[in-house]
């Protein structure tokens, strides 16, 4: 009993003291997963603001969209046309789905919403597998411009190892991150799309376009999908297996609150490294594996201590 | 006139019909009021003018609409609001998580202009509402119902509008604050010459700062007159404002037959 109770509470943290350099490059795996997390989850949040609905197909469109890039390249297209029309692609998917999608179904309830998108991504799989095949195919990174590589760093006497494409993944999910936080709070069109959160009616009635909005957060969500899918499919490789990923933006979710860009940053980063920790220092222990289900327990765990999550919408109420 | 309401019907759903022949007209510079009780059609009038309808599964499925000259009742509201036509909905409806000056900002969504101008503009309203500069950086959602109200109505104003439609602007307001509210309204009318369409219970204040008044029953016009002549009137003394009413609760149910007759005569 008190051998358990050492292994969770005193033997981890003992570890940790005694090798600082390899818990550093823990902490670094779980920062880089996290911000993958945290742009997965961004997708979702866009969506989610601008028209209310789960987006259940965010997951295939990463996978689209990379296999779309990819199988552009495969064809014999230089990269950045094919990265061009793979963009193009993204926008004529928001627009398809405002066309088929929002629009005949506006007003509808979010169970009808949720199914539409479920919808969606059956087409998503089934289109995307008749043009490109069902093989999982790699991601082209050199042709793509992104680093491979490593880089050694000396920490507390020991040194930590830093994949290139990890540093490049990371920099790019908090650029764009970044980015979308200054747009939605700085821009008209930003603060359009928050008026369309609070109150779509109220948003028509100052001569906002639905519209318009919906395609750009889709297409935004395509793009974010997009980055997300380049730089996930070349940490493994791209195939629709890739979609399992959209679970772990469920406790980012849940952490940082369905509607919030710097929530589902932080969001991401509690989960990524949290998990990783957890794998390392104590999941060992139990047989490992322990990434499918531990990012739900932290989520639940903060629920617990904070219902509308870490940075959840204050819920105004007036008496 | 600005605004021409051609005898038009409103049917939701395909079947529930709420209008019934309304016609209206509101002048360029003036200010009008759409009278009537709870359910009788106001908001709905509006809803029509700006195109909202469509969004509650409504139609006008007979008459006209002429905003400046043009027939609008199959446009949209970005379309109408572009042209100079703005409805400040029933209930304030600010953004309650944007804060009231980027609530006043999205009014100016629809507009091509440079910022600089969208900066006057937004001095210009705070000109008439000094009390939205005060809070102007609080979130809409946490400020006084009066604050909000005037947030609406800035809201539209940046749209830079010819007409303002306002829905029951005098709603939950301290009487105090309704005036204060309707007095820059007229303001705005005498100054910016914005021409306005108000929908309003409280005939008392409607009929103060309105030239002319149409009152809705039903979804039908059942009377109207220059605003002087409806506060005059008998029925609106007796029924509305209470004036002639020893035992006012009780006309409403033993005179009503009368005061039917009396406006459909
Ligand atoms: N979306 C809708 N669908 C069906 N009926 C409606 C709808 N909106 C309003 N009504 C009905 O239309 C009538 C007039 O409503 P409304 O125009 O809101 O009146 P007012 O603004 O004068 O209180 C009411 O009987 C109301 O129940
Ligand atoms: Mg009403």
């Amino acid at each position: 009993m008190l051998d358990i109770l050492h292994k969770i509470f005193v033997g981890p943290f003992i570890e940790m003291s005694h090798a600082p350099d390899l818990l550093v490059q823990v902490l670094w795996e779980g920062f880089v997963s996290g911000t993958l997390y945290a742009l997965i989850a961004l997708g979702f949040v866009l969506i989610y603001k601008a028209s209310s609905v789960f987006n259940f197909a965010q997951g295939i469109m990463v996978v689209f969209s990379a296999l779309t890039l990819v199988g552009l390249i495969e064809m014999g297209l230089p990269a950045w046309l094919a990265l061009l029309m793979t963009v193009g692609v993204m926008y004529v998917l928001a627009v398809s789905v405002e066309r088929t999608i929002l629009l005949p179904l506006v007003n509808q309830s979010q169970s009808t919403m949720i199914m539409a998108t479920i919808g969606l991504s059956s087409f998503l799989i089934g289109f995307g597998g008749f043009i490109f095949g069902g093989e999982p195919k790699s991601m082209p990174v050199a042709l793509l411009g992104i680093p491979t590589g490593s880089m050694q760093f000396s920490v507390f006497n020991g040194h930590i190892n830093i994949q290139n494409l990890d540093l490049a993944a990371a920099v790019m999910a908090l650029v764009m991150v970044t980015t979308l936080g200054i747009f939605f709070s700085k821009t008209r069109i930003g603060r359009a799309l928050r008026a369309v959160a609070d109150d779509h009616q109220a948003a028509l009635s100052v001569g906002i376009t639905l519209k318009q909005i919906w395609v750009i957060v889709w297409f935004t969500a395509g793009i974010v999908g997009l980055t997300t899918g380049i730089f996930w499919g070349a940490r493994s490789d791209v195939s629709f297996s890739l979609q399992i990923i959209a679970l772990k933006a469920l406790p980012v979710l849940i952490l940082g609150g369905f509607t919030s860009i710097p929530g589902v940053f932080i969001g991401g980063l509690i989960i990524g490294i949290g998990e990783q920790l957890f794998e390392y220092y104590w999941g060992v222990q139990m047989g490992g594996g322990t990434q499918g289900w531990v990012a739900y327990m932290i989520a639940l765990l903060f629920l617990w201590v904070m219902p509308q999550g870490l940075f959840g919408e204050k819920i105004i109420e007036r008496i | 006139m600005i605004l021409e309401l051609d005898s038009i019907d409103v049917v939701y759903d395909h079947v529930i019909q709420v209008l019934k022949g309304v016609s209206l007209q509101v002048p360029r510079r003036g200010i009008v009021a759409l009278l009537g009780g709870n359910g009788a059609g106001k908001s709905t009038t509006l809803k029509a003018i700006s195109t909202l309808l469509q969004f509650e599964r409504g139609e006008v499925t007979k008459g006209s609409i002429l905003f400046d000259g043009v027939r609008v009742e199959h446009s949209t509201p970005d379309e109408l609001v572009r042209r100079g036509c703005v409805h400040v909905m029933e209930g304030r409806r600010c953004f309650e998580h944007l804060t009231v000056e980027e609530n006043l900002l999205t009014g100016a969504f629809t507009r091509k202009e440079g910022s600089s101008v969208i900066a006057d503009d937004l001095e210009l309203v705070y000109g008439y509402f000094p009390d939205l500069k005060l809070s102007r950086h609080s979130l809409a959602g946490y400020v006084s119902g009066g604050i909000q109200q005037m947030c609406a109505i800035g809201r539209g104003l940046m749209a830079r509008p010819r007409l303002m439609l306002l829905d029951e602007p005098s709603i939950s307001l301290a009487p105090r604050v309704v005036e204060e509210v309707f007095e820059i309204v007229q303001k705005l009318n005498h100054e910016q010459g914005v021409s306005i369409l108000i929908a309003e219970q409280n005939i008392n204040i409607a009929l103060k700062y309105a030239s002319y008044g149409y009152v809705l029953e039903n979804g039908r016009v059942v009377l109207d007159g220059e605003a002087n002549e409806l506060r005059n009137n008998e029925d609106i003394r007796e029924f509305y404002l209470g004036i002639a009413g020893e035992h006012r609760k009780s006309f409403h149910n033993v005179k009503s037959y009368r005061r039917r007759k009396r406006w459909l005569a």
